[in-house]
């Protein structure tokens, strides 16, 4: 198998459906030539290859280039466009969040929007809170789109060809960090269901219940746990919206136990959302407290030190868990 | 381009069709219960809408805002789907889940109606794109208000816009009023196309209230959309008559002021030189609005017959 970080992933996933389908294109603040040229961005190359008919540098005008995807989605087109960093969808808000999730509903089924938004989202590079803010939170909370936070480059990859194929908006949130981390990668062509959430690790002591970057930060935390006798089962829920109750419950109600990680703040965060959906569906089921593991309620600092110290870790999961043990 | 006989009376019949239809809205929203919701009506500005539409094909999209009725009719909408859609019936254009303020009528183009202030501009741009892309030989207008070139969306897609040569035609209906605020209330400038300026757009001026010379300009923009040389920045100066919406009551407008601009409604204008150019007769004036009558009473009994979603309906169409 192949080795790919996510940003090659993502890459491939772009070049292959737009080889596959002329009505893909792809724009936005640097997708052709790039402030950020690095071998392993997500759009490396797609430039020299499709040329600039489909790979559209755009003004830095973040409403007109997510509005290029609903217009051009309405007449038929897959736009594919990029919101440089997460929370850079504010300006591009109005879009997504009037638009592009509510034109299909206002029409009664007679429009459709079949558009994707790819962002970059996560802190641990130094840039500060207001290109360091993940609000999966905000675009869940909007019936009409797809949510699809990928953790690793084959998820990426799989649910993004999916996403290009989706007839509905889809929001795809790539966390920074991980598109310099390598992951296998099939060679062969794949797509991964758009709603679906994947097992990382079977478990029966406790269900820790994460996306994006976070998966990896559960994995590393299940292995503390497996050399403290814990065994912790890892559910990697991909897709926010929507969401993959099911998967979701069955765990629960298995191991009996609860914790959700994200990177995102605390209040209002979408731990909150699936430690609800337990409550409600599988409160008889649990042994314990669920506990929540998430950025402080603060903005994303800058010096090193403090940036460190909001990412959540593998420790402050650990600890968590043990508490509920 | 003058228009031809033919497009004065299609440019006549519209006006008077959505006066019609509005005039009938007008009176029903003041039922309780029988049209819910807001009302949005464009009396005294069919000129724009219909000048605009007589002069596109089929193939052409339009992007109206809330102000639309005139938009969706003079582009060939059906009346009675329209007043269905205003009532909240399931018979409506959109199943009863849009109301009067977003219609969507994809069969004529209208592929989607935006209520926010704006926010039809980008999405213009992503139509005209789209047009562009696939080689098609049509053009996408974009209605929208005064108010609305004081939006960031509206300086991000007409530079966008400018800057991909798109097929696309932004028609500003500056009636004079962006909400409670009179024009000089709300920007220093006098001429909204003086911003076509600042995007190297060809930015004209037009008597909104006249159909004929509305129609001429959109002619030549289209031509030069077409002809890939890119946008033109379209401004129509007309007057609100009515408030913001029918709840409004224009305690910020003066009398004198509605009153004059009343003297110059498009719709008798337009009657008047087709009278007295011979184009019509008085005969047929009036089976033309005889005919209108009975097509928005048609609207109207079909509405109220129609029933209204049922709850279920309410889950649909969220997602493909």
């Amino acid at each position: 198998m192949q080795q790919l970080t996510m940003g090659q992933a993502v890459n491939q996933a772009l070049r292959e459906e737009m080889l596959r389908d002329f009505n893909v294109f792809i724009a936005g603040e640097g997708v052709g030539v790039s402030i950020h040229d690095n071998p392993l961005m997500p759009t490396a190359g797609l430039l020299k290859d499709f040329g600039p008919e489909r790979v559209k540098d755009t003004p830095v005008s973040e409403a007109a280039i997510a509005g290029l995807a609903v217009g051009s989605s309405v007449m038929g087109l897959r736009p594919v466009v990029e919101i440089m960093f997460n929370p850079f969808v504010t300006i591009a808000s109005d879009m997504i969040v009037n638009h592009a999730a509510k034109l299909r509903y206002l029409s009664g089924g007679k429009s459709t929007f079949p558009l994707v938004v790819r962002m970059k989202s996560g802190a641990g590079f130094g840039a500060g809170c207001q290109h360091s803010h993940n609000l999966e939170a905000w675009m869940a909370h909007c019936p009409g789109l797809k949510v699809v936070m990928p953790g690793t480059p084959a998820d990426a990859k799989g649910l993004l060809k999916s996403a290009i194929r989706d007839d509905n908006p889809v929001v795809f949130i790539e966390d920074m960090m991980l598109y310099f981390i390598p992951g296998p990668v099939p060679e062969e062509e794949y797509t991964i269901p758009i709603g679906k959430a994947d097992v990382k690790r079977v478990g029966s002591d406790v269900s820790i219940v994460s996306w994006s970057k976070m998966v990896g930060v559960a994995l590393k935390g299940a292995q503390i746990l497996a050399e403290n006798g814990v065994d912790a089962e890892v559910v990697d829920l991909r897709t926010l919206l929507p969401l993959d109750r099911e998967t979701l419950l069955t765990s629960v109600r298995k191991t009996g136990r609860l914790v959700v990680l994200h990177e995102a703040t605390r209040t209002g965060g979408f731990a909150g959302e699936i430690c609800a959906i337990v409550a409600e569906d599988a409160l008889n089921s649990l042994k314990a407290p669920f506990r929540r593991v998430t950025g402080p309620d603060i903005p994303v600092p800058f010096s090193p030190p403090l940036e460190r110290f909001y990412i959540p870790d593998e420790n402050n999961l650990v600890e968590a868990v043990l508490g509920i043990m | 381009m003058q228009p031809s006989k033919e497009k004065l009376l299609e440019m006549l019949r519209t006006m008077l069709l959505t006066r019609c239809f509005e005039d009938k809205l007008m009176e029903l929203c003041q039922i309780p219960g029988k049209v819910p919701g807001m009302m949005i009506l464009c009396t005294g500005q069919e000129a724009v809408a219909s000048g605009v539409c007589a002069a596109l094909e089929q193939d052409d999209v339009i992007i109206p805002n809330h102000r639309s009725h005139g938009h969706l009719l003079a582009k060939g909408a059906d009346p009675g789907e329209v007043m269905a859609e205003c009532f909240g019936k399931i018979t409506g254009c959109n199943k009863g889940k849009s109301g009067t303020l977003h219609i969507a009528v994809p069969e004529v183009n209208a592929l989607c109606t935006t209520t926010v202030v704006g926010g039809g501009i980008p999405i213009a741009a992503g139509t005209a794109f789209a047009q562009k892309y696939t080689s098609r030989k049509s053009i996408t207008v974009c209605f929208f208000g005064d108010g609305a070139a004081d939006e960031g969306s509206f300086h991000e897609a007409l530079n966008l816009a400018s800057l991909w040569d798109l097929p696309v035609i932004f028609v500003c209906e500056n009636n004079l009023y962006a909400g409670a605020q009179r024009h000089e209330e709300h920007t220093r400038i006098r001429d909204i196309a003086d911003r076509a300026a600042a995007y190297a757009m060809p930015g004209e001026v037009v008597d909104g209230n006249d159909a004929g010379a509305v129609y001429a300009a959109t002619v030549r923009a289209r031509e030069r959309a077409l002809a890939g040389l890119g946008p033109t920045l379209i401004e129509c100066k007309t007057y609100r008559c009515r408030g913001h919406g029918e709840s409004d009551h224009q305690v910020y407008q003066p009398r004198e002021e509605i009153e004059a601009w009343k003297e110059k409604c498009p719709l008798p204008r337009l009657r008047g030189e087709m009278l007295a150019q011979g184009l019509m007769t008085h005969e047929e004036l009036d089976r033309l609005e005889e005919e209108i009558r009975k097509t928005v009473e048609e609207a109207v009994r079909f509405a109220e017959e129609s029933p209204y979603p049922d709850v279920a309906e309410a889950f649909t169409d969220v997602y493909v």
